[in-house]
C-alpha cells in the first residue's frame, strides 16, 4: 500500500512542469538549506562557548531561557513557510485505499520535513557540549532532549491543525514581538515564567512525559481533523467564505489608474500568496533591528545602514513589484485581449508600492529610539527605493514569467525562476548602487553627505519615471507570447 | 470583417494550423467545428494576438492583429476560466471589464438586466468570488462580459460546453439577437453540431489546423456535418 504512494510521490516530484525548469532553483534551495544547517551547527556550538566564556553562564540555563522564544519563533516559520501535507488526494478517495492510511502517510512525510530536521543540527551538538564539556547527567540531558524534540513536534501538528487559521500567525507574531520587546527594554522577563518550566524538564526524569503525551494528544486530533475532512465538500473543498461585493469608489481620484488599483487592492486583499508579501513587509520592518542595536557585529559598519534602510522602507516593494506582473498570471490572457494602457496598469503597481514605502517609513519612526541619524537614513532609503528601486523592481519583474496560483502561500519564499540571471543582475542596483553611493559620501566627506548622495539619487530616479514606464512598456510587448505561454504552465 | 491570409502556426516542425484564405464578414455568425486537435483554440488565440502566428496574418476590420492593437477596442472574446479573475464577485468583474471599455456601471447595469433570464439568478448578489462558482455559472459569467460595451466581433469558444439545458437555449438566443446587427460578428466553436448549425449562418470544419468544409448553413447542412464526423 505504502509503496503505491511512494510511487506517485516519486513521479509527482520529477515529472512535475516546474522541474526541468528550475534546476537551478533547486541548487540554490539545497545550498540555502545547506547554509541553514551550518548556521544551526555553528549556533550550536557557538552558542554554548560564547554563554560559557563570554556571559559566564551556564549554557543549560541560558538555552532554557530563551527556549520559549524558540519554539514559538519555530512556530511562525512553519506557519509562513511549511508546505501542508497534501497528495493529491482526490484521485486516491474512491480507490481501495483505506483512508486511515491516506492520512497517516501524509502525517509520516512531514515528519521528514526541513522544519523539523534542522532543529537538530542546533539541539544535538548542544546537548553532546552539555555532557562532554559541561558535565550534565547524561541521561538528564537525553530526556530534555527528548522533550524538546517533542514540543518541535508539536509544532509540526499544531501548524497542520491551526494552518486554515490566518488571524493565528498575527497573534502568534505580536506576542513574540510584544514580549521580545518588554524583555529588550527591561519590563517584563517572560523568561522568568517559562525557564522553569525547561529546567523542570532537565531535572525530573518523568517530566518528558509532559510533551511527549502533549503530542500524542495532537497528533491523534490532527489525524481525526484530517480523517474527518476527507471528503470533497470538507477539507478537500477550497473554502469558500460568504463575502461582499467591495465597491472602493474612492480611489477614483487616481483618475484612469484606479481601474487597476482598485482591482490590485483586491487582489491583496483576498489572495493568501499576496497577503503574505504584505506580512513578509511587516517582517521586513524589523529587519533593521539586527543593524541598529548592534546586534550583529559584521553589519556594523555604516554602509550597512543603508542597506538595513532600504529593507525596513522597501519590504512591499521587493516582495511585491518583483512579481509584477505575475500576480496577474492566472487571467493575462483576458489583460492581453482587453484594451489596455500598459501605462495605466504599471502605474498601478508603483502607487501601490509608493504607499507601501510611506506607511513603511512612516510605521518605521519606531528606529527615532536609535537617535535621528538613524532615521535619516531610513528617510533617504525610502526616497531611493521610490525614485530608484520602484523602477528597478517592475523592470526585473518584466522579465519574470513565474506564474502565481494566488490561492496557495506555498513558496511566497523563493519562487522558481525569480533567480534568472537577468534579475539577478537587476537586483544589483537595488542593494549595491545605494550602498556605493553612500560609501562615497561618507569616506570622501561625511555620513550626511552620503544621506544627500543617496537621496540625489532618489530624486534623478524619479525624474526617469515615464521613461522607465515606456521602456517597460516595450519589454511586455516584446515577451507577450513568451510570457502568455510561460503563464500557462500550472504549477 | 476578418480576414486570414495564409496562416499557419507551427511548434517544432508539427504543423497546427493552415488557413490559406478565408474571409469572414460582418454580420455574420461564424461556427467552427472539429474534432480535438483540430486547431480551433488555436485560431481563436491567433485571432486575439495571443499566439504569434508563424506565417501569415490575420486582419480585424482592417487591423493587423499583431501590429496595432487597435483591434482591441471592438473586439471581446471568453475562451476559458484563464478571461475570468478568480478573486472578483461576479458584479466586480463586470465592472472592472465594463471600465475598461469605458462602460460607466449604470450602462453595464443596464446590460446586465437584459440577462436576468440567463443567469437564472446564479450569479448576481452570490457574496461568492469567481473561483468559486461552478465550472457553467463562471462560463456564464464569461460570455456575458463579454458582451459589455458593443463589441463588434465577440468571440466565444466552446459556449456551449458545461451549460445547463435552459441555458444552452437561451444562450443561442441571444447569439441569434446579436447578429441581427449587421455590424457584429460572432465567432463560435463547439462540439455540439445541433447547436451550432441552429445559430451559425455559415459553418467551417477543421481538420488538422486545416478548413475542409466551408457550409452556407441550410436544411442538408446537419447530414452534411453528421456524414463528415461519421466517416
Amino acid at each position: 500500500m505504502v509503496k503505491h504512494f511512494f510511487r506517485l510521490q516519486w513521479k509527482s516530484f520529477w515529472r512535475s512542469a516546474s522541474l526541468s525548469s528550475s534546476l537551478w532553483m533547486k541548487i540554490l534551495m539545497g545550498l540555502a538549506a545547506l547554509y541553514f544547517i551550518v548556521v544551526m551547527l555553528g549556533g550550536g556550538f557557538g552558542a554554548y562557548f560564547y554563554i560559557k566564556k563570554e556571559l559566564a553562564q551556564d549554557p543549560l540555563t541560558v538555552a532554557n531561557q530563551f527556549l520559549v522564544y524558540w519554539i514559538f519563533a519555530d512556530l511562525l516559520f512553519r506557519y509562513a513557510l511549511q508546505k501542508m501535507p497534501v497528495i493529491d488526494i482526490k484521485p486516491l478517495l474512491i480507490l481501495p485505499f483505506k483512508k486511515g492510511k491516506i492520512v497517516s502517510f501524509a502525517f509520516f512525510k512531514t515528519v521528514f520535513s526541513f522544519f523539523n530536521i534542522i532543529h537538530a543540527f542546533f539541539f544535538i551538538p548542544l546537548s553532546v557540549l552539555l555532557i562532554a564539556d559541561g558535565g550534565k547527567p547524561v541521561t538528564n540531558t537525553l530526556l530534555w532532549l527528548l522533550s524538546i524534540v517533542a514540543l518541535l513536534y508539536t509544532n509540526n501538528f499544531l501548524n497542520i491543525l491551526l494552518n486554515k487559521k490566518d488571524n493565528l500567525v498575527i497573534i502568534i507574531g505580536s506576542i513574540l514581538a510584544v514580549t521580545g520587546g518588554l524583555q529588550y527594554f527591561g519590563y517584563f522577563d517572560i523568561t522568568l515564567y517559562t525557564a522553569p518550566v525547561f529546567d523542570f524538564l532537565f531535572t525530573t526524569s518523568w517530566a518528558v512525559l509532559i510533551p511527549v503525551v502533549i503530542l500524542l494528544i495532537l497528533i491523534k486530533l490532527a489525524y481525526t481533523s484530517f480523517y474527518n475532512d476527507l471528503y470533497l465538500d470538507a477539507g478537500l473543498s477550497s473554502k469558500s467564505k460568504s463575502i461582499k461585493t467591495e465597491n472602493l469608489d474612492w480611489l477614483n481620484r487616481f483618475g484612469k489608474t484606479a481601474v487597476f488599483l482598485k482591482n490590485d487592492i483586491k487582489l491583496i486583499k483576498r489572495n493568501k500568496r499576496a497577503r503574505t508579501t504584505v506580512l513578509v513587509s511587516c517582517m521586513f520592518l524589523f529587519y533593521g533591528l539586527l543593524f541598529f542595536t548592534g546586534a550583529v557585529e559584521v553589519y556594523d559598519g555604516p554602509v550597512w545602514r543603508i542597506f538595513a534602510a532600504i529593507f525596513v522602507t522597501g519590504g512591499f516593494l521587493l516582495s511585491f513589484g518583483q512579481f509584477v506582473p505575475s500576480w496577474d498570471s492566472a487571467y493575462y490572457p483576458l489583460m492581453m485581449s482587453q484594451n489596455i494602457r500598459y501605462k495605466e496598469y504599471l502605474s498601478s503597481k508603483w502607487w501601490l508600492m509608493v504607499i507601501a514605502t510611506v506607511v513603511s517609513t512612516i510605521l518605521a519612526s519606531g528606529y527615532l529610539y536609535f537617535g535621528w541619524d538613524v532615521y535619516v537614513a531610513i528617510l533617504v532609503a525610502a526616497v531611493y527605493n521610490i525614485g530608484v528601486n520602484s523602477h528597478v523592481v517592475l523592470w526585473a519583474g518584466a522579465y519574470v514569467k513565474t506564474p502565481i496560483d494566488l490561492t496557495s502561500n506555498k513558496k511566497a519564499f523563493g519562487d522558481k525562476q525569480a533567480f534568472n540571471v537577468k534579475t539577478l543582475l537587476l537586483s544589483l542596483p537595488k542593494m549595491a548602487l545605494p550602498m556605493i553611493l553612500y560609501a562615497i559620501g561618507h569616506y570622501a566627506y561625511s555620513p550626511y553627505a552620503g544621506y544627500a548622495l543617496v537621496g540625489i539619487a532618489g530624486v534623478i530616479g524619479f525624474a526617469f519615471k515615464d521613461r522607465v514606464f515606456d521602456l517597460i512598456e516595450k519589454i511586455y510587448k516584446t515577451e507577450k507570447y513568451k510570457t502568455l505561454a510561460a503563464y500557462k504552465q500550472k504549477k | 470583417m476578418i480576414t486570414i491570409h495564409n496562416l499557419t502556426k507551427t511548434y517544432s516542425g508539427n504543423t497546427v494550423l493552415k488557413i490559406d484564405d478565408l474571409e469572414i464578414p460582418s454580420g455574420s455568425s461564424f461556427g467552427l467545428v472539429g474534432n480535438n486537435g483540430a486547431g480551433k483554440t488555436t485560431l481563436f488565440s491567433c485571432l486575439l494576438d495571443l499566439i504569434k502566428a508563424s506565417t501569415g496574418h490575420i486582419e480585424n476590420n482592417g487591423v493587423q492583429v499583431d501590429q496595432s492593437e487597435e483591434w482591441k477596442t471592438y473586439t471581446s472574446a471568453f475562451i476559458d476560466e484563464t478571461f475570468l479573475i478568480g478573486y472578483l464577485t461576479a458584479e466586480e468583474y463586470f465592472y472592472f471589464i465594463g471600465e475598461l471599455r469605458g462602460q460607466n456601471k449604470a450602462d453595464v447595469d443596464a446590460l446586465l438586466g437584459q440577462f436576468q433570464d440567463f443567469f437564472h439568478g446564479e450569479i448576481l448578489g452570490q457574496k461568492k468570488y469567481l473561483r468559486d462558482l461552478s465550472k457553467g455559472n463562471q462560463k456564464k459569467v464569461g460570455i456575458v462580459a463579454a458582451l459589455i460595451g458593443k463589441p463588434k466581433v465577440v468571440i466565444l469558444d466552446e459556449p456551449f460546453a458545461n451549460l445547463d439545458p435552459t441555458t444552452q437555449i437561451r444562450l443561442k438566443k441571444i447569439i441569434k439577437e446579436m447578429v441581427e446587427d449587421p455590424n457584429v460578428t460572432v465567432l463560435v466553436s463547439s462540439h455540439d453540431l445541433v447547436h451550432v448549425t441552429e445559430v451559425c449562418k455559415r459553418i467551417v470544419v477543421l481538420e488538422k489546423g486545416e478548413v475542409v468544409k466551408d457550409l452556407m448553413t441550410s436544411e442538408a447542412t446537419m447530414q452534411e456535418l453528421e456524414a463528415h464526423f461519421n466517416k
